[in-house]
């Protein structure tokens, strides 16, 4: 027997049998191997991280491991014995616990029942003095009482690690577990993984965020297009290298040059304040933001502080009660509708690219028609111009490195990069004098941000004012000319970027004014 | 019997095939399937009930035939919205259309018959209370039923691991399935019991209230207990509340055609149905605000992507 101590010696680790072995797992869905005789190994005590691109057969390979889909071919080892895994309750039977990347949450639920819900053997007072216990035993102050809807992205996602902890699990999975964390959030995160691997338990971490997995990880598994490409000690390559195994080719690190500031605005933002329509909105307090011609602001915020009202209040989805509370080209808009401040030369990316930016069951030429209506030639005499829509969606699909069959393509079938290269195209191909984009990353693999990036900045160089919305600091930090925080419903000082620590922006994101901090 | 106290019994009376029929869709409903078919299998369970009870003269095998073609009235719209997940509007309207149908052509040879009483389950000393005794303690055994059913739908959903999970089921049907819960499992047997329940509250219809059968008699009833679940913001308590409040606003309006407030029988008729709109109007514009709403996967088909 090994004792906890010898787990954190790299050679002892190493000798140990592996928990689990996956041997030419393959998963296919009509034509597409989404997971192609795929080998992987993860051994007790060890941080494994799965690195890919979207699309890369992450997400496929978890859901095998947890038993919600089947794989087509190939073998699972569990502890030396080669098993099938039907089920999440075989898979949770087996010791394989799963933490998701869109939470798998009840919000009307409260975080008590959130986790009885998936625990079949334990009484609902078990399941409280376990969720205390365990919540305390790891500091993650969670009270068994609150409804989940009321709660932050970080309680959230701790309450999928207790529901995980309490199953007492062998192998930990974490699918993307950073994206809707604070910085300070996820250092939280990594010292509980970090805990839970000196006791003993192997974790795989998928994620495609590089910085992270150097910070967390000592082997990383590589995928790409549905293959393993390549098994590696992330600290020991450069972040240059990793991304260019992620895509298949060298990544250029899209990057903008500091700049001086345009005085013309061609999106001004004033005093705006408006209620918050229900309780799970944001009210927004006295915002100020304004864009000059050639400029890229940035507005940093952890999810839900009030990004999703202001883009509506800013594209005119919502109207505020003052004409001058948002001034496109000059021209007070506050009262009128979004197809006016089209009009001016304003165009709009809304964060949700399907079901608001895009029709899922529409093809993508009758999705160009959804934001173009109002001009550009699509609409004739009240009909719609099907073949320039459809040479339309075809040029985007060309200028913008949209992979897909063509225009006749349902927006749902996209992948997430796909589809949304296809919005943010959509509106550059406008021309528009201002860009407003909210999340324009978000959940996209590393190749479309690169192709998304480039295209915002080169909006800007054309002499358009961009207002981007992200929780991505390092998207901000790379492309932001000046980037301000919101938080709450309020929006702090717009700074130029290079004033900025990361930091610094981390505190403001987490309500503690820059000033208080030193 | 005073005159009240033959009011408050006959209002007993009115409500109890609401709130049968109304928990039965609650149950459905807080499982995520919208079954608009209510009104369908309530008849259907009327004219079944009705047959068996005339030809074997008895009222437990009519209450049988009732809710087993209740049963197998939701069975079926479970199959098409569940199997094979078609638009549970759609079908849930459809099946009202066949419901009220097949009721008439099963019902044809029936029209005219009339059933004996049903005996009444007097409770002794308690049914001798002034006022209320009779109206709550020597009703028939429906009534007793229908209190009952609703004490345990609400311990289920919120007392029970099994309502703990339906619940879950309703709430958000992706993360059921991806915790592993058998979300087409836990719905058809939600769907079934609604069948049940409203074919319970059509035999009521036929065996107690009437004590006939016509076509068409359950008279909307069937989409007053849809609008009762949204009414009573998917708990059983308050479809308990809303039921009442119904079926006194029924009862009320014959008794003021009685007296002939000279005011056109039409409009009276139409009384309850106007409360219950403005019922439903005053709860969701206050509702607006606490978040106290469907569940979050109401309507939604389901299919796994295994």
């Amino acid at each position: 027997m090994l004792d906890v101590g010898d787990l954190s010696d790299r050679a002892v680790r190493t000798a140990l049998p592996p928990l689990v072995a996956l041997r030419s797992l393959s998963k296919r869905y009509g034509d597409l191997l989404a997971n192609d005789a795929i080998d992987l190994e993860i051994t007790p005590g060890e941080i494994r991280a799965l690195l890919g691109e979207n699309g890369a057969g992450k997400s496929t390979l978890v859901k095998i491991l947890y038993g919600v889909i089947e794989p087509s071919a190939g073998d699972i080892y569990w502890e030396g014995h080669r098993i099938r895994i039907d089920s999440p309750v075989d898979a949770r039977n087996l010791g394989i616990g799963m933490v998701f990347q869109h939470f798998s949450l009840f919000d009307e639920l409260t975080v008590a029942e959130n986790v009885a819900v998936a625990l079949r053997h334990m009484s609902f007072e078990a399941v409280r003095r376990g969720l205390k216990a365990v919540s305390e035993g790891y500091g993650l102050g969670l009270d068994p009482d609150h409804l989940v809807r009321t709660l932050s992205a970080g309680e959230r996602q701790r309450i999928e690690i207790v529901r995980c902890l309490l199953q007492n699990p062998k192998l930990i999975v974490l699918d993307e577990p950073t994206s809707v964390l604070t910085p300070q959030e996820s250092e939280r995160l990594f010292q509980t993984l970090e805990q839970l691997a000196d006791e003993g338990k192997a974790i795989l971490y998928i994620s495609h965020k590089l910085e992270e997995v150097r910070r967390l990880c000592r082997t990383a598994t590589i995928l790409r297009g549905g293959r393993v490409v390549a098994t590696l000690d992330p600290r020991e390559k450069s972040a240059g290298e990793i991304a260019a195994l992620m895509v298949g080719a060298e990544v250029g690190d899209v990057r903008r040059e500091a700049r001086e500031v345009a005085s013309a605005r061609v999106l001004e933002v004033q005093s705006l304040s408006m209620p918050a329509l229900s309780s799970h909105e944001r009210a927004l307090v006295e915002v100020d933001v304004g864009v000059a011609a050639g400029e890229i602001v940035g507005i940093a915020g952890v999810a839900g502080n009030g990004q999703g009202e202001l883009f509506a209040a800013i594209s005119g989805e919502r109207l505020s009660d003052s004409p001058g509370s948002v001034v496109i080209a000059g021209v007070p808009v506050g009262l009128r509708g979004i197809d006016e401040r089209r009009k001016l030369g304003a165009a709009f990316v809304p964060e949700e690219r399907l079901g608001h930016a895009a029709v899922p069951g529409h093809g993508l030429g009758d999705n160009t028609v959804l934001s173009h209506h109002a001009m550009g030639g699509l609409v004739r005499t009240g009909f719609i111009a099907f073949d320039r829509a459809r040479d339309l969606a075809k040029r985007v699909i060309g200028d913008f490195d949209v992979r897909t069959p063509g225009p006749d393509a349902q927006a749902s079938k996209l992948s997430g990069g796909n589809l949304q290269k296809f919005v943010v195209g959509r509106e550059i191909l406008r021309n528009p004098k201002v860009l407003v984009v909210d999340q324009p990353t978000w959940g996209v693999d590393a190749g479309a941000a690169q192709v998304i990036r480039k295209a915002l900045i080169d909006l800007a160089d054309g002499g358009a004012g961009v207002l981007i919305v992200s929780q991505d600091l390092d998207e901000l930090f790379a492309i932001a000319d000046r980037i301000a925080v919101i938080h709450e419903g309020r929006i702090g000082r717009i700074r130029p970027t290079a004033e900025w620590t990361r930091e610094a922006i981390g505190l403001e994101m987490m309500g503690v004014a820059a000033d208080d901090a030193h | 019997m005073t005159t009240f106290e033959a009011i408050l019994f006959t209002v007993v009376m009115a409500s109890t095939p609401l709130l049968i029929a109304a928990i039965g869709e609650l149950v459905a409903e807080r499982a995520g399937v919208l079954n608009l078919g209510v009104e369908g299998m309530m008849a259907m369970g009327a004219v079944s009930a009705f047959v068996g009870a005339f030809l074997f003269q008895s009222t437990w095998i009519g209450i049988g035939f009732g809710m087993l073609a209740g049963g197998l009235m939701a069975a079926l719209f479970a199959v098409a919205v569940l199997g094979f997940a078609a638009n549970q509007v759609g079908a849930g309207l459809a099946l009202t259309i066949l419901g009220l149908g097949l009721s008439g052509v099963i019902g044809a040879p029936f029209v005219g018959e009339r059933l004996p009483t049903t005996p009444r389950l007097e409770i002794p000393y308690l049914s001798d209370l002034p006022i209320l005794g009779s109206a709550l303690f020597s009703q028939d055994i429906f009534v007793y039923l229908s209190l009952l059913l609703v004490a345990g739908v609400a311990w289920f959903l919120m007392g029970t691991r099994a309502g703990l999970r339906l619940r879950s089921v309703g709430e958000n049907h992706g993360s059921a399935h991806s915790l592993g819960l058998p979300v087409l499992k836990v719905r058809f047997m939600a769907v079934v019991f609604g069948g049940l329940c409203a074919g319970l509250a059509g035999a009521y219809l036929s065996l107690v209230y009437t004590r006939f059968w016509a076509p068409n008699m359950t008279a909307g009833r069937g989409w007053i207990a849809v609008a009762l679940v949204v009414f009573a913001a998917w708990r059983p308590g308050w479809a308990l509340v809303g039921a009442y409040i119904f079926g006194t606003a029924t009862v009320l309006q014959l008794h003021a055609q009685a007296a002939q407030f000279g005011l056109p029988s039409q409009f009276l008729s139409a009384v309850p149905y106007l409360a219950t709109i403005i019922a439903l109007v005053i709860l969701s514009a206050r509702r607006g605000s606490s978040g106290v709403g469907a569940p979050g996967s109401l309507g939604q088909p389901f299919v796994p992507d295994r």
